[in-house]
């Protein structure tokens, strides 16, 4: 019974950090057709920044903001000066996505070298917790499972009570008829960007200080939020929490009760979804 | 490749209309005499198609061990691995990563069946184990085919990106089939004929004879009823459901034969490499094999080799360059270039250099045809492909 309340505790929190890297993604998605193949090298890119920001002023948070704000601009200036570009080519779109993540995982270990980097996070931050039925728990993960549930609020009110909000979700529905409306769509698009890509780089510092940073950690996070998305439909917010629920749940259950097929789960969960409702759970179209 | 497919499409500042059927049978080129019927092929063979088979015959005897198995051999096995990739991309407009994951499949069925140097093969004869990777691969093609055709166009690529890499981590974890993290070594081509297949000049050899097969076999199914038939799907499957064309079985099949090209591709590549373990099939290897395929082009089945060229002596001597580790950085660089500035990569290239200088030979093979306007190919390269099949634009 403990180890079951431990594994889902394990599978919730992973399942917060799969949310947020996938959030961004699928934001991005949604809007731009973008499927932006980068997003977990802009995941590792934050870690690292952050990484250095809170070495150098030893201030955690100070990382943090760093990792997002970095990765806000890195893709903003992606946005600018690589996707408008070649808008609405969106195979070409992510094939440069491509192209980006191999060079940049290539600097990434010119620059922060191989070696695996841990974060030292606030003092409160750090111990335990005590919690009925399993004793004690990480009290950095239960942040982190509240700073993914305060994000999640936070985008959806965003995207649900704001102007750009309002705007961004008229994007997604009809890019054409917002540009005839007569709202700046780039602009739009750039917003979206920036704060799809910052929240990579945020999950990058919130992530690399529950686990740790490292290179290959930009593949991982790639493919799940790839899964994630697939699952919980593209573009959609409320669809990349259901799925970044299932996957990390299924991943905890199956590290834990049958280490060496615990892939094949999160596999036998994506096709089965894609048999049945191959938009995914929350997709509008297929 | 598709011209009959294209027909309808208006080709602003195309050629004359009977040019443009000149694969359509021994018809097109009236004046072929004793070639008309089945060898009416012959008479399109050029002076640079006879060229390029002459050096490819000498290449060995004229360069040294290195260059033939490291660079040759190693060239002709990329190529056909992307060859798999661009029948899928070019003909079928699918973009699939997970090439490299159907050609690991065939090398890791070999190992399992046949002899390895870790004792764990089930010591089969040669032939029966290349017969299990292949049938095995196929069939693993088929299913990744069966589940990705669900979606399209870049969905198509997420989906196959997923497969190749929960198999990689899949076949790193499994101890009990794959032998996880080590995989097999000790995989040598079979002694046949008298032949010993592992020998540079022979091993060369045989990879020539396996790109050649790939190659032909490619071209030949492009022409096919199945072949045209997919084309027309990729560029208009709506019409082609209308039609009552079976879309899905049509790109189900396209997978199955890729699938067989990359296994062709990954039997070789364990007998060059003279082992297998889950990096090769890893996310690098993976996205190389696009890499590949889009450098080179993804509009005709010279492509890939031609893409495999350029990688494979990057891969070589990039070292001479720029520093040893940073190879990746240079491979991704070419490859951003190529897809920023040249989106049917070298093929495209070299269509843009001969409408530049005015090159325009008299009865233009059916490969350049497709090359020599650059209209047309702008209206259908594969990325415009995979925009209408998201976007839906394809469909009236």
């Amino acid at each position: 019974m403990k180890l079951f309340l431990l594994t889902f505790m394990n599978g919730l929190t992973l399942a917060a950090l799969y949310f947020l890297v996938a959030s961004g993604f699928t934001l991005v998605f949604g809007l731009m057709r973008n499927v932006n193949l980068a997003h977990g090298s802009l995941y590792l890119l934050g870690a690292y920044i952050g990484y250095d920001v809170a070495d150098t002023t030893g201030s955690w948070f100070l990382g943090v903001g760093a990792g997002f704000l970095s990765t806000a601009v890195f893709g903003l200036l992606l946005q600018v000066f690589v996707f408008r570009r070649m808008e609405g080519d969106d195979l070409r779109q992510t094939l440069v996505t491509i192209g980006i993540s191999i060079v940049l995982a290539d600097l990434m270990i010119a620059i922060w070298s191989g070696t695996t980097y841990q974060f030292d996070p606030p003092e409160w931050l750090y111990g335990a917790t005590k919690m009925p039925l399993v004793r004690a728990y990480p009290t950095y993960r239960l942040v982190l499972l509240g700073a993914a549930a305060v994000i999640g609020v936070g985008l959806w009110l965003f995207l649900n009570r704001t102007r750009v909000g309002m705007m961004i979700r008229a994007g997604v529905d009809d890019r054409g008829m917002l540009s005839a409306s007569g709202v700046n769509v780039q602009l739009v698009f750039a917003i979206t960007f920036a704060i799809g890509a910052g929240l990579a780089g945020f999950a990058g510092v919130v992530g690399g200080t529950a686990l740790s940073i490292a290179p290959g950690e930009d593949i991982r996070y790639l493919l799940a939020s790839l899964v994630v998305v697939i699952v919980g439909g593209m573009g959609s917010i409320t669809g990349a929490a259901i799925g970044a629920l299932l996957i990390g749940l299924a991943e905890q259950f199956g590290l834990a009760y049958s280490p060496t097929y615990g892939v094949v789960y999160t596999f036998v969960i994506m096709v089965a979804v894609l048999a049945v409702r191959p938009q995914g759970i929350m997709g509008a179209r297929a | 490749m598709d011209q009959a497919v294209e027909q309808p499409i208006d080709r602003t500042g195309g050629r004359p209309a009977g040019d443009a059927s000149s694969n359509a049978g021994p018809t097109a080129e009236p004046n072929t005499g004793y070639f008309a019927g089945r060898f009416a092929w012959i008479a399109q063979i050029r002076v640079h198609h006879i060229l390029v088979a002459a050096f490819l015959i000498t290449y060995p005897l004229a360069v040294g061990e290195f260059w033939a198995v490291q660079i040759g051999a190693q060239i002709l096995i990329y190529g056909v691995i992307a060859l798999s990739l661009m029948f899928l991309a070019g003909y079928g407009g699918m973009v699939s990563l997970a090439q490299m994951t159907i050609a690991g499949f065939a090398g890791y069925l070999c190992a399992i069946f046949g002899v390895n140097s870790a004792g764990l093969g089930l010591g089969w004869p040669w032939w029966a184990a290349v017969a299990m990777g292949l049938g095995g691969a196929t069939l693993f093609a088929t299913l990744i085919g069966w589940i990705s055709v669900r979606t399209e166009g870049i969905y198509t690529i997420m989906i196959t990106l997923a497969i190749g890499v929960a198999f990689f981590y899949f076949a790193r974890q499994n101890y009990a089939i794959f032998n996880g993290f080590n995989g097999f070594a000790g995989l040598k081509p079979p002694v046949v004929f008298g032949v010993n297949w592992r020998d540079p000049t022979p091993f060369y050899f045989l990879t020539l004879a396996v790109a050649g097969l790939a190659y032909f076999g490619a071209l030949y199914l492009s022409r096919s009823t199945f072949g045209l038939s997919l084309q027309a799907i990729r560029d208009n499957p709506r019409r082609m459901n209308a039609l009552g064309f079976n879309v899905k079985t049509h790109r189900i099949l396209a997978y199955t034969a890729a699938g067989f090209i990359a296994g062709l591709g990954g039997l070789e590549w364990i007998w060059l490499n003279d082992r297998i373990s889950p990096g090769t099939i890893s996310v690098g290897p993976l996205i190389n094999i696009l890499v590949i395929a889009v450098l080179g082009g993804l509009r005709h089945p010279v492509g890939p080799f031609l893409g495999a060229i350029v990688f494979v002596l990057l891969q070589n001597f990039a070292i001479d360059l720029i520093d040893r580790e940073r190879f990746n950085t240079v491979i991704g660089a070419t490859f951003l270039l190529i897809v920023l500035f040249s989106p049917d990569g070298l093929l495209g290239l070299w269509s843009q250099l001969k409408a530049r200088l005015g090159i325009n030979r008299v009865g233009p093979s059916d490969a350049d045809q497709q090359y020599r306007n650059p209209s047309v190919r702008q209206s259908e390269s594969p990325a415009a492909v995979g925009q209408r099949f998201t976007t839906g634009i394809g469909g009236n």
